[in-house]
């Protein structure tokens, strides 16, 4: 234990490339983002009017929507990471896309999850196959799998190369249930409601609740990655040292 | 150039040549895929009847047929390479490009045989009719080509990790689903529908599909393989 807390030490003087010293500007944006997250709640039960045809069911699309898109978001990220671990080799890409895609299923979950409570109260069941529920399924499942080949393949570098194979494959299908198959076979989702005709048919109000979230959610799902991604870095160093 | 073009289409000739030989000697795949998707089938048919089953569902089971008796036997044209450690030196003969190539097309031959077996006797067994067959030939050839890529792309990744057989249905299915759902559309079309136009817009996701699916799987074979 002293020993790893003696490099510790040494590594925190000759720290260059990692940044674990919390700063002021990083203690502002941490309070800002809660701040922001917070009147984004208020905002989205008090003060943003219902749409018509959802009624109170409008209020979970502030939460709902960012969430799916931060799902997507992680996904892509992932993807990039993986390219970027393909060219490159350095392992420690393809540590952050594992971190991305950590997040990521983290983010599929809570999308499934509020997406099926939504379908409960607006359309009777829980799950019945919209083109959208499919869509995020199948990032759950691509999730999953990305994760089981991981863990069937002991040797480091093998490991990385695989997955992200694998992870970039899985992105160019995924266009196909994400974007088609939505706009081939019908769907029960409120965007035909809310977003006719590609034209964002909403209040103003809502359209500022909405953006704000769909912007605090981004920003908390950085924050959240950046530190995953500091993780990954010190990871990596402290097992350097080892050697 | 072209004569690198050529060379890698000679490739892919002899190593499916090749493959089928080695298959014909052991008959593995073929018996593996074939057996399953006859006991499935024998298991849906008993389990439903002939006549109950409405076309919708005909429709669903056959895909659902095809797909898990894919699952059951397109993985062992790389695994095969790995457990007999004939890998390397198939490396040292053959580009990759045209290894997968060759690869792809024994896996899309494999499927053939399976559907010209396996769809007439489902056809028999089901009572099961379709009005635009050459609507539903389209949708069956073009569905083959998506699954055999994308599987043998899956079939590439898990030979080289442990737990294959779980894995390979467990990383095929998210990638396969758009070609089962859009198959299974396209067959529920061509039970009611004759003309093409009604089934323009699978058949266009299932060829499209197939040209995305295959290039990304060349690009990114060199990586798998040379691991």
């Amino acid at each position: 234990m002293l020993d790893v807390e003696s490099k510790l030490v040494g590594y925190n003087k000759k720290s260059e490339n990692v940044e674990i010293q919390e700063t002021l500007m990083n203690k502002i944006w941490q309070f800002g983002l809660l701040i922001w997250l917070f009147l984004v709640s208020l905002a989205a039960f008090l003060w943003a009017p219902l749409a018509e045809g959802l009624g109170e069911y409008t209020r979970i699309l502030y939460f709902h929507v960012p969430v799916a898109w931060v799902t997507v978001l992680a996904f892509l990220i992932g993807a990039v990471y993986s390219i970027s671990y393909l060219k490159t080799r350095r392992i420690i890409y393809d540590q952050i896309a594992e971190s991305a895609g950590q997040l990521g299923l983290l983010y599929c979950v809570l999308a499934t999850v509020t997406g099926s409570i939504w379908a409960k109260v607006s359309w009777g069941s829980f799950w019945n196959w919209d083109p959208r529920e499919t869509s995020i399924f199948i990032l759950l499942l691509i999730y999953a799998a990305y994760f089981a080949l991981r863990s069937a393949i002991e040797e480091e570098e093998r490991k990385a190369v695989l997955s992200s194979v694998y992870s970039i494959f899985a992105f160019v299908s995924v266009p196909f249930f994400v974007f088609i198959v939505p706009r081939i076979y019908s769907s029960l989702h409120p965007d035909p409601l809310i977003n006719t005709q590609t034209k964002i048919n909403m209040d103003g109000k809502m359209l500022t609740t909405f953006l704000s979230s769909l912007f605090g959610f981004t920003v908390l799902f950085f924050w959240i990655f950046k530190r995953k991604i500091d993780l990954v870095k010190i990871k990596l160093d402290l097992r350097k040292m080892e050697n | 150039m072209e004569i690198f073009r050529l060379k890698l289409l000679h490739d892919a000739w002899l190593i499916f040549q090749k493959d089928i030989r080695q298959e014909f000697k052991t008959r593995y795949s073929l018996n593996a895929i074939f057996l399953f998707a006859l006991v499935t089938l024998v298991a849906v048919s008993f389990s439903i009847g002939t006549f109950t089953a409405s076309a919708d569902i005909k429709s669903a089971l056959l895909w659902i047929i095809i797909f898990f008796s894919a699952m059951s036997g397109l993985s062992h044209i790389f695994v095969r390479e790995e457990e007999k450690h004939t890998a390397d030196t198939l490396k040292l003969v053959a580009q990759p490009t045209g290894i997968f190539l060759g690869k792809f097309l024994f896996n899309l031959f494999l499927l053939f045989v399976l559907e010209l077996i396996i769809v007439p006797l489902y056809f028999a067994v089901m009572n099961f009719e379709v009005s635009g067959v050459a609507v539903f030939i389209s949708v069956l050839l073009l569905g083959s080509l998506g699954l055999s890529a994308g599987a043998t792309m899956t079939a590439a990744i898990i030979s080289k990790a442990s737990a294959k057989g779980a894995l390979f249905a467990v990383l095929s299915f998210p990638i396969l689903l758009p070609v089962i759902v859009a198959g299974i559309n396209g067959t529920k079309i061509a039970v009611k529908q004759v003309a093409f136009a009604e089934a323009g817009s699978e058949l266009q996701m299932l060829f499209a599909y197939s040209v995305v699916v295959i290039t990304a799987a060349i690009l990114l074979f060199d990586f798998v393989w040379n691991e």
